[in-house]
């Protein structure tokens, strides 16, 4: 395992930011990490880095304490900033000196993030999603086993989040294990291999989206486009339906889908369309933080 | 020390772009030429060359400006980047908290010995264009320009602990000029109402010149005035620099930056970003 949470503690005075999370995450396996602000995401992610101390629990990264192993970890922080008087160039060139590469290869890790024009600008004209690229191309840096990603995609237009959702592809087919965080959570649905929610500190779910789906129970719904002027004759054969225009949905329990399909299958010509729509991972994270009683 | 060279760089640049660099050279050459221009008066009475009382001049300035500039450069050094958001950053990467206070302090010292070098150099040659004899100050000028650099390492430790332990830049900036003023003016104002105080008992005696040493301007001054014998040219606490011998105000010149450094470090380790 790259890295290894077990009851993992952390305490800011009365308030528990952290309430025994175990988690772990595997080389090459994208695990997302979800939560409301202050659900103790960030909290968690410097505990792992090494930055603040934990109460209880234990950490392993990279099969050591945290902190220690810091030459395989690479980390983006959330609004990731630099000093404004230096150009992109020389932040990256300072960067790879301290790991102990080339600053000459500067450039060339800014192309990678589409920041060569850029890149002999001062960072304080660049835009925030320019800045984040910056972020991105450090994390980049050194071939990293674990990154740890804070809002990555935050500032980021939609082709920069597919461009930068590549590179992480790239990456765990490489072998190095990424948990990110992220509001977006479309984009975390498609391009991660494993979930874990958080809230008020506490762990409340984890697993492939798939598991939380069934987990949830939570209704599918099922929209039938009725041939032309055969709207009513297809509702009275399905009960409970709602109608909404032209259309007609159904919400049902995912394992009575397929008997209702077959219903719906045997109209025969007088359905021109059907559509089934699981339900969302929006539905399913406010599902299990909802659960909490927040 | 890659790290710490590639971080020093990084930091030197800042400290270009901030115009930094141009500020203090500029400070001091101009300080520098007023004082040893106007410092020309009492040359004849005192029968020294005119260099050597140049610099009793100069350690005059140096007390002043000397660690007023290098708490202006370091009080920001950690507390800017915790509230920019960019320590967290820094410090997930695999160097120590120590390599990363000594990058920015090998920069920062660059800076203030660059000034340093200028302005105390720039005198050095107005003197030596305007008396023959000011060749046997010169000892005296190579020892301010090296202790000045010891005082600036030592207010710009002192400053990286004020911004480590104050976590907002505008504490900090308050804090640095509080510790300025402390060090630079009250401390002998302090010292002189004691001593009036005491009326030449056993305070003004055996305490006092060891409280001097305690400070480290103080003790810098100290250095420079009896070290080079100027202290006819001197006034006030100054004056005390005959009663305590030369060695014990260079240890005290010297020791003070590690001092600083040491406190710098620990408060620095008690950072959470």
């Amino acid at each position: 395992m790259t890295l290894k949470l077990q009851d993992l503690t952390k305490t800011y005075g009365p308030a528990r930011a952290l309430d025994r999370v175990t988690f772990s995450v595997a080389p090459g396996e994208r695990v997302a990490l979800l939560g409301h602000n202050g659900a103790g995401k960030s909290t968690l992610m410097k505990i792992v880095l090494g930055l603040i101390p934990h109460d209880g629990g234990a950490v392993q990264v990279l099969g050591a304490a945290p902190g220690v192993r810091r030459a395989g970890v690479a980390y983006l922080p959330e609004n990731v900033a630099f000093h404004p008087a230096l150009t992109g160039e020389e932040q990256i060139g300072l960067f790879l000196s301290l790991r102990g590469q080339d600053p000459r290869g500067a450039r060339a890790l800014l192309a990678r993030v589409g920041l060569h024009d850029a890149a002999a600008r001062r960072i304080g004209t660049y835009s925030k999603g320019m800045r984040q690229r910056v972020g991105l191309a450090q994390a980049l840096i050194g071939h990293p086993r674990l990154l740890i990603l804070d809002e990555p995609t935050s500032g980021l237009d939609p082709v920069s989040r597919r461009d930068f959702y590549a590179l992480l592809d790239g990456l765990s087919a490489q072998g190095a294990a990424i948990l990110l965080s992220s509001h977006a959570l479309t984009e975390v649905e498609a391009r991660t291999d494993r979930i874990v929610i958080l809230s008020g500190g506490r762990l409340v779910a984890e697993g492939a989206l798939e598991r939380l789906r069934i987990e949830a129970g939570l209704p599918v719904a099922l929209v039938v486009t009725p041939a032309t002027g055969q709207g009513d004759g297809v509702a009275t054969h399905l009960p409970g339906a709602e109608r909404v225009g032209e259309k007609l949905v159904l919400t049902c329990k995912a394992p009575e889908k397929l008997g209702h399909l077959a219903r719906i299958a045997a109209l025969g010509p007088k359905v021109a369309d059907v559509d089934v729509i699981p339900p969302s991972l929006e539905d399913i994270y406010s599902h299990f933080s909802r659960r909490d009683g927040q | 020390m890659t790290a710490i060279l590639a971080l020093a760089l990084s930091e030197f640049r800042i400290g270009l772009r901030n115009r930094w660099l141009a500020i203090a050279m500029g400070l001091m050459v101009v300080f520098a030429l007023v004082l040893s221009a106007a410092g020309s008066g009492p040359t004849g009475s005192l029968g020294v060359d005119r260099l050597s009382v140049t610099v009793a001049s100069l350690t005059s300035l140096s007390v002043y400006l000397v660690p007023l500039m290098a708490l202006l450069m370091s009080f920001d050094a950690v507390a800017g980047e915790v509230e920019r958001g960019t320590l967290a950053l820094i410090l997930t990467y695999p160097l120590s908290r120590g390599q990363l206070l000594a990058g920015k302090a090998l920069a920062h010292l660059a800076i203030l010995s660059l000034a340093m070098v200028a302005g105390f150099g720039a005198a050095g040659v107005l003197a030596a264009i305007l008396d023959p004899r000011a060749v046997e100050g010169l000892p005296a000028l190579v020892r301010l320009v090296l202790s000045s650099i010891a005082l600036g390492a030592t207010f710009l430790g002192l400053g990286y602990a004020i911004s480590a332990r104050a976590r907002r830049p505008s504490g900090a900036a308050g804090l640095a000029v509080g510790l300025w003023l402390l060090a630079v003016v009250l401390y002998d104002l302090g010292l002189l109402a004691a001593v009036v105080a005491d009326n030449g008992g056993a305070f003004t005696l055996h305490v006092f010149p060891l409280t001097l040493l305690a400070n480290p301007a103080d003790a810098f001054r100290l250095y420079n005035l009896a070290a080079s014998q100027a202290t006819g040219a001197a006034a006030g606490v100054a004056s005390a620099a005959s009663s305590v011998p030369v060695p014990w105000s260079a240890l005290s010149v010297a020791l003070w930056p590690f001092l600083a450094f040491g406190l710098a470090l620990v408060s620095f380790r008690k950072v959470q970003p």
